[in-house]
């Protein structure tokens, strides 16, 4: 088997998701030029709150197929994150829209703690395991093998993505929110209605999220009440790759990052002569992070200039 | 409107002497009256005190805002467990092992800060970020090929501080007198905090302290002014982990035994907190979050007590309710109340503008942020 082929699948897979929750990130900065620091805890309830409907589809109904199953769950927790994004942005972003920018970091930073916890609190401590309802089979690629999960991801991902950049090319909200990101003074003034336009962001962002919350927790076969934080973390850096407020950049930064991951932890053993080894691997997206940022702070596709006081 | 504090506002010294006799009688009150498990408490609100004063020269002076600060802390305290412990052999002394430990987390503070200069604040808190848990995941895996720090077992028996003969770790005899291990360290920390509580407040009223405080208001116009922007924030990262550094070294000795666990993000962010609770920039402030984070949390371990007695049984462990009801304070602290507790006297002009010219101050100052 091709090693190299093999990671470079399993990375544009994992890189595929990384994408879909940069896309969240990069979209609410790009308008409030603020962090959304609980995103990655919107991802994480997503799979939490599949995985219950699925437990209790299970449950109640044996007999039906697998993959029905996961589409219930993931139809019930689209709504739920849409809903809770858009209570977080209510409750905690939009009275501090005029605060000095610290203000909102802080309070994402305690959304994201009070998150944590109440999944903690309903779900428990443990890991909570995806059961083994997709079908499983494999494909062989170039000497690497493929699974139909990871086929179905990487389609699905691509779908999310062109979704999104016809909702935000073609279409008036679209149009509003390109307006608003440029300057929220003058698309109020020709009768946008900002808070709207930023509510909506945050909602189809978290949407986004509780797909790739889904996705994450089928892939690896688990979901865990701390699992959005790193997931959230390499998301964001993942968007600053790419050039954070840009959607084209955030998909791109995904893929590479997932990519670079897959590929480094594959390779590190080897380069280091053993020194190092694969459990390095969540130093590869700081890594890049902080070299980006020294080089390009711009990102890769990111035309603003990143020196503003 | 004279009230309590003016009291003692006009009598200086004997404020100074009641403060004096408190802060020295403050283990045995706490240690008679609630028992010595908040002593230890009490030493570990010292220790935060000093975590939060670093840190506030990075944030509340200079503006910079930095995710990644236990950083610091974790290369102190590894310094000081590879200089004194059985993992290496070596048995350095405490007085040698300190400023070590404060020099090498001000080398990384300045390796850190000198490629990230150029960032704006929220990239930075990120860059920052990003670097605190590199530097725990390799403290948490650098146990093989060549064992530096025992991965995520951690390091024990580090050595305690000792002077004279007379280890930390062990109780003072004088007499009939007997000082327990806690309240030693209780007055090292705090001959500690109190030194730094002097360099900070040096440093603030210096042209230093007045070139951090133009940089954090306005970049553009302080440079305009002469400063040089570079040398100045890499000085504010460089003193902010320096103290960072020492209150590492400090917890190694008294706790003896550190493990990667004790350095992740959540403590980062704790101290952050802390500064933002207490009103960044301001030393009465950050001193009293600090003393607010760390002592709630063990207070509210009763709440535990409470619901076995109310309820009968246990029914929400109190150590997950604590991190929740600390994120909804966080939230609701910035929503109500943002300049902090005891904010600075120009952080409460800046937020609570009540005539026309100084709303239009902070307006243009949002201006110039946005």
């Amino acid at each position: 088997m091709d090693i190299f082929t093999q990671q470079l699948i399993n990375g544009l897979v994992v890189g595929s998701i990384y994408a879909l929750v940069a896309l969240g990130y990069t979209m609410v900065y790009g308008i409030l030029e603020l962090i959304n620091f609980a995103h990655g805890e919107v991802t994480m309830i997503g799979a939490m709150v599949a995985l219950s409907v699925i437990g209790i589809l299970m449950g109640t109904a044996p007999d039906l197929p697998g993959l029905m199953v996961v589409v219930a769950g993931l139809l019930l927790a689209i709504p739920a994150c849409m809903a809770l994004a858009f209570t977080i942005e209510k409750i905690a972003y939009r009275p501090l829209r005029k605060a000095p920018r610290l203000a909102p970091l802080i309070t994402a930073i305690g959304v994201s703690i009070i998150l944590q916890n109440l999944a903690m609190l309903v779900w428990g401590r443990q890991y909570v395991s995806f059961p083994a309802v997709l079908p499983r089979g494999q494909h062989e690629i170039l000497g690497a093998h493929i699974t139909d999960l990871q086929i179905v991801i990487v389609v699905l991902s691509l779908l999310t993505m062109a979704g999104l950049w016809l909702l935000v090319e073609r279409t008036r909200l679209g149009r509003a929110m390109r307006a608003t990101a440029q300057s929220r003074e003058v698309a109020e003034l020709m009768g946008v209605n900002v808070d709207r336009v930023i509510s909506a962001t945050f909602v189809i962002g978290a949407a986004i999220a509780a797909l790739a919350g889904v996705m994450v927790s089928a892939y690896y076969g688990l979901a865990h009440y701390y699992m959005g934080f790193m997931l959230g973390l390499k998301a964001f850096s993942a968007a600053v790759l790419g050039g954070i407020g840009n959607i084209a950049g955030a998909m791109l930064g995904g893929l590479l990052l997932g990519v670079i991951e897959a590929l480094g932890a594959g390779y590190i053993g080897d380069l280091t002569g053993g020194f190092l080894g694969s459990h390095y691997q969540d130093v590869f997206a700081f890594f890049v992070l902080i070299l980006v940022l020294v080089f390009r702070p711009s990102g890769l596709l990111g035309e603003r200039v990143a020196n503003r006081a | 409107m004279p009230t309590g504090l003016d009291f003692f506002r006009e009598r200086p010294r004997l404020a100074f002497v009641l403060l004096a006799g408190l802060l020295l009688l403050l283990p045995f009150l706490v240690g008679g009256g609630l028992g010595n498990a908040w002593v230890r408490v009490l030493d570990f609100i010292l220790l935060y005190v000093l975590l939060a004063l670093g840190l506030n020269i990075v944030v509340g002076y200079a503006g910079l805002l930095d995710l990644g600060y236990i950083a610091f802390y974790a290369l102190g305290a590894y310094l000081y467990a590879w200089l004194a412990s059985p993992h290496f052999g070596l048995h350095l002394p405490f007085w040698m092992v300190l400023p070590l430990g404060a020099a090498l987390a001000g080398l990384f503070g300045v390796l850190l800060g000198a490629p990230t200069l150029r960032l704006r604040g929220d990239y930075l808190a990120i860059v920052t970020l990003g670097f605190g848990e590199i530097i725990r995941i390799f403290m948490n895996n650098l146990n093989a090929p060549f064992n530096l720090t025992n991965g995520p077992q951690g390091m024990n028996l580090i050595d305690p501080v000792s002077v004279a003969g007379q280890s930390f770790s062990s109780p003072l005899r004088i007499g009939e007198l007997v000082i327990p291990s806690t309240y030693l360290y209780y007055y090292l920390f705090l001959a500690m905090t109190l030194l730094v509580i002097l360099v900070a407040m040096r440093l603030q009223d210096s042209r230093i302290g007045r070139a951090w405080a133009a940089l954090r208001e306005d970049e553009v116009a302080a440079a305009a002014m002469g400063i040089n922007t570079r040398n100045v924030k890499l000085l504010a990262f460089a003193m902010g982990a320096t103290f960072g550094g020492l209150a590492g070294g400090l917890f190694a000795a008294f706790q003896g035994f550190i493990s990667p666990e004790s350095f992740t993000l959540w403590e980062s962010i704790l101290v952050l907190c802390m500064i933002v609770l207490g009103g960044m920039g301001n030393i009465p402030g950050v001193i009293l979050g600090a003393i607010l984070l760390t002592a709630i949390p063990e207070a509210l371990r009763y709440i535990g007590d409470l619901q076995r007695a109310v309820l009968g049984h246990v029914v929400v462990d109190p150590a997950d309710l604590r991190m929740l009801l600390f994120g909804v304070a966080l939230v609701a602290m910035m929503l109500f109340r943002p300049a902090g507790l005891l904010p600075s006297r120009q952080r409460k002009r800046e937020f609570g503008a009540q005539d026309a010219v100084a709303e239009q101050e902070q307006a243009d100052l949002y201006d110039a942020r946005a």
